[in-house]
């Protein structure tokens, strides 16, 4: 079995007063595309946020290859090669686009180069000099995932990367990553759309109150779907 | 030469560089305002008093050190600059969340206090401080007679502004910046240190304005007021320029500098008031300022 990259253990993490994540367990192992499943406000966006440090207030146990992280600040846990992408995008406005291509600086060797990722997402190409913000919703996704491709970083943390996009864009999504997981990058994934992430993962988690409360590998999704129906009141 | 709309073009001239040297003080300081703004989100009171301490500096340097203008330049806006990130790691740093009247209540408070103490130690009185020896005299250009050292002060500013303007807009340094002030959190989490980024930022912003004084020291005198006086029409030109915006800082300062010296040669009475009553012009038509963009 593949050396685990991530491991989350009584993963506890707040805002403000209010508690989000009572106790997360989560295990990715490299090479792995893993989703995080649940209803709004099931806390995968905060266990996320949380990993990647920009939930502040948190404790538990997080560790990337080994390395406890949960006292570093985010901009020393993004340099041991973990990637943010936010469900809202971060396309910054005043950026042009390739500003916000170029903007995360390399923290690793080995990043795709901007070819590769113009070859993935052909149509930011052509909007170079555009606004950044001027792109369509598809275009600002495929930014904001091109943008970290580049670092180096070898986790990528992806949060609802085809929330509210045209089926044939999911499609693209969809196989870039299935092509960055061929290219050896780990992937952990948040999506409210299971069926997407059916064509894309190798286990999922469920998470429920601020708690993973199920695991299900994906080839075992059929036999689970009664379960899966329940958790998330589709 | 012959009159200009009745006024002698010797005077005309005269007041147009007056104007375009406060125009430019106006300039260099609300662009360090606009810069700390952006990233900071702190209305920096205390920028009045770091220019006055950045003049106190280079006269210091001048008489206690035999240390000259071109020394002064240099060591007065690192020294002050230093002393401002002093005060952002230790104070302004746990503002950035809350509203900006505290950042403001703070900073004003500084002020004041760094004001006091130099008044405690100088007093009121102005002190000298002399033209360099290379910028002594002046230049004949034909329509007016131009002081060296007042050519210098346009030119340099002019630079530092436009140098300035395209290290933030057209640099990767600058992008960082950018980025920041729209999402710290985001940048943060791409591996870039914010927090070092901002503390960095403020020393900038404060040198600019020790620069500024040091520039501003041979034309007026050098005394603890200085900085309070010139402080508050910067703050106007702040809110006519529109917060924030960098090349708005620098357009807005040097025209409004021209707009007071013209006001000077039609209409001196209004001279002291013109910027404020464009200030609520500006404010009752645009808000968020002429290059301002609406938060």
């Amino acid at each position: 079995m593949a050396e685990t990259l991530l491991e989350v253990a009584d993963l506890h993490a707040w805002y403000g007063e209010s508690h989000i994540l009572h106790g997360v367990n989560l295990t990715v192992r490299e090479g792995e595309v893993v989703t995080l499943l649940g209803r709004n406000g099931a806390g995968k966006t905060t266990t996320m946020k949380s990993v990647m440090g920009i939930v502040t207030s948190r404790k538990g146990k997080v560790s990337f290859r080994g390395q406890d992280t949960i006292a570093l600040p985010s901009y020393a846990i993004a340099r041991m090669g973990i990637a943010f992408c936010p469900e809202e995008r971060g396309i910054f406005a005043s950026l042009d686009v390739k500003e916000n291509l170029m903007l995360p600086p390399a923290v690793a060797p080995g990043g795709l180069s901007v070819e590769t990722i113009f070859e993935l997402f052909p149509n930011l190409k052509e909007r170079l000099s555009s606004q950044g913000t001027k792109l369509s919703g598809g275009e600002q996704q495929m930014l904001a995932i091109g943008r970290i491709l580049r670092t180096g970083a070898k986790l990528l943390l992806l949060d609802e990367p085809t929330e509210g996009l045209a089926p044939v864009i999911v499609q693209q999504i969809g196989r870039t990553i299935r092509r960055l997981k061929a290219e050896g990058f780990t992937i952990l994934l948040v999506e409210q759309n299971f069926r997407f992430a059916a064509t894309v993962a190798d286990r999922h988690y469920v998470m429920e109150h601020g708690r993973v409360v199920d695991e299900i590998a994906n080839d075992a999704l059929d036999a689970n779907m009664d379960k899966l129906h329940e958790y998330l009141g589709v | 030469m012959p009159d200009i709309f009745g006024i002698p073009p010797q005077a005309l001239f005269g007041q147009l560089l007056l104007g375009l040297i406060n125009g430019a003080f106006y300039a260099q300081l609300s662009l360090g305002l606009a810069v700390i703004f952006g990233l900071l989100n702190i209305i920096n009171f205390t920028h009045g008093a770091q220019y006055m301490m950045g003049a106190f500096v280079a006269w210091m340097l001048l008489n206690w050190l035999g240390l000259g203008y071109w020394w002064a330049l240099i060591i007065a806006p690192i020294a002050v600059g230093a002393f401002g990130m002093l005060i952002e790691r230790t104070m302004l740093k746990h503002l950035y969340k809350l509203d900006h009247l505290y950042g403001l209540l703070l900073t004003f408070g500084i002020a004041l206090i760094v004001q006091g103490v130099f008044r405690d130690q100088f007093g009121v009185a102005g002190q000298p401080y002399g033209i360099p020896a290379q910028l002594r005299g002046g230049t004949d250009l034909g329509f007016m007679f131009m002081p060296n050292y007042r050519g210098w002060v346009v030119v340099v500013s002019l630079v530092v502004c436009l140098a300035t303007w395209f290290v933030i807009e057209k640099t990767k340094l600058g992008a960082y910046l950018r980025a920041a002030t729209e999402n710290p959190a985001l940048v943060q989490s791409f591996g870039i240190n914010v927090p070092r980024m901002i503390t960095l930022t403020y020393g900038f912003g404060v040198g600019l304005a020790a620069f500024t004084g040091v520039l501003a020291a041979p034309i007026y005198q050098v005394s603890p007021l200085m900085g309070a006086d010139i402080i508050i029409v910067v703050f106007a030109v702040v809110v006519i320029g529109g917060m924030g915006s960098i090349m708005g800082s620098i357009v807005t300062g040097f025209g409004l500098g021209v707009v007071e010296g013209l006001t000077k040669v039609f209409y001196p009475e209004a001279s002291s008031t013109v910027i404020f009553v464009i200030m609520v012009i500006v404010l009752l038509i645009k808000p968020a300022g002429l290059f301002g963009r609406a938060r």
